[in-house]
């Protein structure tokens, strides 16, 4: 199972290698894994169909009892299954659709670690893991959608779609743990075991949390604007991202936690509203979107609206309308994103304004299209009218606001018949016109994918308990928390539904001949939009960066000594607050066993310390400021600390030949500040020194701990090999410390480099520049020689 | 106001450089390689070691410096900082957690007895990004001076 998530990342980075090896056949030679995996988890249907659940668990931090499990039951098998089959196909038909692209290697780096993190995000058991694969599809997807980078409207969406997800992300992670806190076990067949947790005190907080998580990520209005943005990314991912896989990341995890936070007044109200509401926005966006992909993008935003409020009425038929919706809706949805993106290959159109009539030069793809979309529709006998029976059934039976949702389905309904209509004739039938590409039904490999999605959903529409009994009646039961009993049928006799649905077919057909002049009427949204989600979110952006820029300048002004003050002043508060705090203060001075050479070197200290802020000169300053730190390496040798002695001689010895180095390029030593200033100043070092002083007096009078040197000394012998103790803490025992400063010393002589040249206007962009640059120096330095050489010899001869 | 221009090339300090410069540079390595048993180590090491060739910028000039390092001091940081993190991660092929010391005995007909370590590497690494981050910061202040 490890093997089977790890797989996708480990071929991730091999693929270009696969790509430059492979050629125009390398999309065909990488889904090879996806088919296996595929295979592999068909094979588990037997157990899993029979109700039977898998658990696999490997230690990932044993010590954090954090480990890789994975829980494969109805509802992660069926999705496993969607991921890995559509990826499938979507690695084939990405190969062909962006052969020749330039970075087509690492389109398949992406996908392929997408393709991983989903698997592990639907499979995992353990709530940490599932929250670290749940990121991962935030970055990975993050950069397919980013794929174009050089365009910056790609940038901009890819950005959108990461804040808002991201921000989800947080909130979900909070939610996560509060989840784990209150079932007292973060692995979730554990949780799922131990009954409802909606009488928790923490159930409303964790509760709120998560949604929010799974709100964002499943594109649930307010939030429903990234999803259409996306659409920036190349079409095969808007096919695997946007249809079948990340978007539902958050439709799983409501249906997964369902049966332990289901149930309650606020995840009925939460859900059904949320849900309806989007799912009405969303097909009433897409009607009026004329773009290809935008139609479709706004109907799967409907599609994840009714997941939500099927979930949110949490029945037994919801559950199962549920997981047959989603089933038909990743079947055709996937299948109708690739013919969009057949469209734009082969006849070079993404507007539904400037197609027409290809059905005699794309006579494939026109039957593929019009099958989806019948799916689509919901018409008898395909897949989607199963699914559209019981999302009807669901809703008329619920609990609360039934006929409110009703309406609200039988509307959405009307509409999706309305862009059914529009994806299945438009861009085929009527007048034919002229498109930028030549028209033609394209290669093999663009056209499996949806041929065979969509013929899937016929065929699961003509033999629906194919789909039930195979996986659908266990990923109902594990929404539903209890065993399924209802079956799948495709006629359910004449009855509400079916009228329900007839009417809305008419209506939709209806609002297509007038489609136009829909648009028309409601372009009162041009004005609406003004003040939408995704402008408020611009503002709320905005508004980060210029606060962002006030207390940048406001706290990095620049001056070294605002800083200090600043650093300086927050120590002594809250350093100061908690010494004034504390009840018995004890301050142990003593001056019986200092003898007198360690007397003189503290007067020497003081001296120069003194000194060195009444001198008139910056020689002289830096002498003293020297001579303080010789003073105190001779105190660290005096208490046999020699190595760190020998470390401050050398350090003070390198702190001069930098000064020197700067000094001349300091103006001339002037007194500046105002008196006030210069008190103020005073105060604060004063202040400073005086909690220093008092701070160590009371921490080495009040040691209540054995102290960690003895362990050292007994140990660095036996387990470190070395005799001298400091060493042997700094390269072994505390090895992570060490490393951690030595990256703050990179990043320190890096921030000087680039200070430096950023203001001399020399600073080498990228690496390779900085080579160039390099080597043009060296091969001058080469010629000037060959110069002096040949000056040379000629000067002898 | 005009900045002074410094010039310390004196012909003492020249010459005395180049006799002093190898002898600093083996000592730095002593330091380095002593260090486990007796004071020094990687920080001290690489603190002499950069000295020494500071004491290469000042006695005659940045060029001569520069071209006595002959690699970018920003690259010997990199290069320190992958050595560190390497000496990480063979613990991990002995199913031992992150960062357990490995040792390696050898005993060789001219050097006698030896103890290879992952400290050992780690030390080094320390070393290296020493040089190259001070040196970064000398050369960058040199550089500006000198243009």
């Amino acid at each position: 199972m490890l093997i089977a998530v790890l797989s996708c990342f480990i071929l991730a980075c091999f693929a270009p290698w696969v790509h430059r090896l492979g050629g125009r056949q390398s999309g065909w030679l990488l889904s090879l894994l996806p088919a296996a995996l595929f295979v592999y988890f068909a094979s588990l249907l037997p157990e899993v169909s029979q109700g039977g659940q898998l658990q696999f668990a490997y230690p990932w931090f044993p010590g954090l009892q954090i480990q890789l499990s994975f829980l494969i039951d109805g509802l992660s098998l069926l999705f496993a299954l969607l991921i890995t089959g559509i990826g499938f196909f979507i690695l084939v038909y990405g190969g062909r659709y962006l052969e020749g692209h330039q970075s087509l290697g690492r389109f398949y780096i992406f996908l392929l670690g997408f393709m991983g993190s989903m698997l592990g995000l639907v499979l995992s058991d353990n709530l940490i893991s599932l929250f670290v694969f749940w990121e991962l599809t935030t970055i990975t997807s993050f950069m397919l959608i980013g794929f174009n980078h050089e365009q910056e409207d790609a940038r901009k969406k890819a950005h959108q779609g990461l804040m808002v997800t991201v921000l989800g992300g947080l909130a979900l992670m909070t939610g996560l743990i509060l989840l784990g806190l209150a079932a007292g076990s973060f692995e979730l067949s554990t949780i799922l075991a131990s009954g409802t947790l909606t009488e928790h005190s923490l159930y409303l907080p964790m509760l709120l949390l998560i949604l929010l998580g799974t709100f964002t990520k499943s594109a649930q209005t307010p939030f429903h604007f990234w999803l259409p943005n996306a659409m920036a990314a190349p079409t095969p991912v808007s096919a695997y991202l946007h249809s079948a896989t990340m978007v539902k990341a958050g439709v799983y995890l409501m249906a997964r936690l369902h049966p332990s936070l289901g149930g309650s007044e606020a995840w009925l109200l939460i859900l059904t509203l949320f849900g309806a509401v989007t799912m009405v926005t969303g097909i009433f966006l897409a009607s009026r979107a004329t773009g290809i992909k935008r139609v479709l993008a706004y109907s799967t935003v409907m599609a994840l609206g009714t997941l939500t409020m099927l979930l949110g009425l949490g029945t037994e038929k919801a559950a199962l309308a549920a997981v047959t919706f989603l089933l038909a809706h990743a079947l055709y949805k996937g299948a109708l994103f690739m013919i969009a993106g057949i469209l734009d290959h082969s006849a070079g159109v993404k507007d539904f304004r400037d197609v027409g009539g290809l059905r005699s030069s794309m006579p494939a793809t026109t039957a593929v299209a019009i099958l989806a979309s019948l799916s689509l529709a919901g018409i008898i006998p395909l897949f989607g009218f199963v699914g559209k029976e019981l999302l009807l059934e669901a809703v008329l039976s619920a609990s609360i606001w039934q006929i409110g949702l009703t309406v609200a389905t039988l509307v959405a309904n009307i509409m999706v018949v309305l862009v059914a209509a529009i994806m299945a004739l438009t861009p085929w039938f009527g007048k034919t016109v002229e498109t930028p590409k030549k028209p033609h039904d394209p290669n093999v490999a663009l056209l499996i994918g949806p041929a065979l999605l969509a013929v899937l959903g016929l065929l699961f529409g003509l033999v629906p308990a194919l789909a039930a009994d195979g996986i659908l009646t266990a990923a109902a039961s594990a929404v539903y928390g209890q065993p399924v009993t209802l079956g799948l049928s495709l006629w359910h006799g004449i009855n509400l539904p079916l009228m329900l649905t007839i009417s809305s077919l008419i209506l939709g057909l209806i609002m297509f001949r007038f489609w136009a002049g829909w648009r028309h009427m409601t372009r009162f949204m041009q004005t609406a939009e003004k003040f939408g989600p995704e402008v408020i979110y611009e503002r709320l952006m905005l508004g980060m960066t210029s606060f962002a820029s006030w207390q940048t300048k406001t706290l990095q002004n620049g001056y070294l000594r605002n800083y200090l003050i600043t650093t300086l002043g927050t120590v002594i508060i809250i350093v100061g607050w908690a010494l004034l705090r504390v009840q018995h203060l004890e301050l142990h001075i003593s001056f019986d066993d200092i003898k007198i050479h360690e007397f003189a070197i503290v007067a020497l200290l003081i001296l120069s310390a003194i000194i060195a802020v009444v001198v008139r000169s910056f020689l002289a300053a830096v002498a003293m400021l020297g001579a303080l730190g010789f003073g105190v390496a001779l105190l660290y040798v005096f208490f046999s600390a020699v190595d760190v002695g020998i470390t401050q001689v050398l350090v003070e010895t390198i702190t001069v030949l930098l000064l020197v180095l700067v000094l001349y390029r300091l103006p001339e030593f002037r007194s500046l500040s105002s008196t006030a200033n210069r008190i103020r100043d005073a105060i604060i070092a004063g202040a400073t020194g005086l909690l220093m002083t008092v701070l160590v007096l009371a921490i080495t009078g009040a040691r209540q701990l054995e102290g960690i040197s003895e362990y050292f000394l007994q140990n660095s012998g036996p387990l470190g090999h070395g005799r001298n103790v400091v060493n042997v803490i700094l390269v072994d025992f505390r090895a992570l410390d060490t490393l951690g400063e030595l990256f703050v010393l990179a990043l320190v002589a890096i921030g000087v480099y680039a200070m430096i040249h950023l203001r001399t206007g020399a600073l080498p962009v990228t690496n390779s520049d900085r080579r160039a640059a390099f080597n043009f120096r060296r091969a001058q330095k080469e010629k000037s020689k060959a110069e002096q050489q040949t000056k040379e010899t000629g000067e002898s001869s | 106001m005009k900045p002074r221009r410094f010039n310390m090339r004196s012909l003492i300090l020249n010459t005395g450089s180049s006799l002093l410069l190898p002898l600093l540079v083996l000592f730095s390595l002593f330091l380095l390689f002593r260090g486990h048993d007796e004071p020094g180590g990687g920080f001290i090491g690489g603190l002499v070691a950069a000295a020494a060739v500071a004491l290469k910028l000042f006695a005659e000039d940045y060029k001569a410096a520069r071209d006595m390092l002959r690699v970018h001091p920003l690259q010997l940081v990199g290069i320190g900082l992958v050595l560190a993190a390497l000496a990480a991660l063979p613990a991990l092929f002995f199913g031992q957690s992150f960062f357990t010391a490995q040792w390696w005995s050898v005993d060789l007909p001219i050097f006698g007895h030896l103890k290879l370590s992952t400290p050992l590497l780690f030390d080094i690494g320390v070393f290296l990004g020493v040089i190259g981050a001070v040196l970064t910061v000398v050369f960058t202040l040199a550089e500006a001076e000198h243009s």
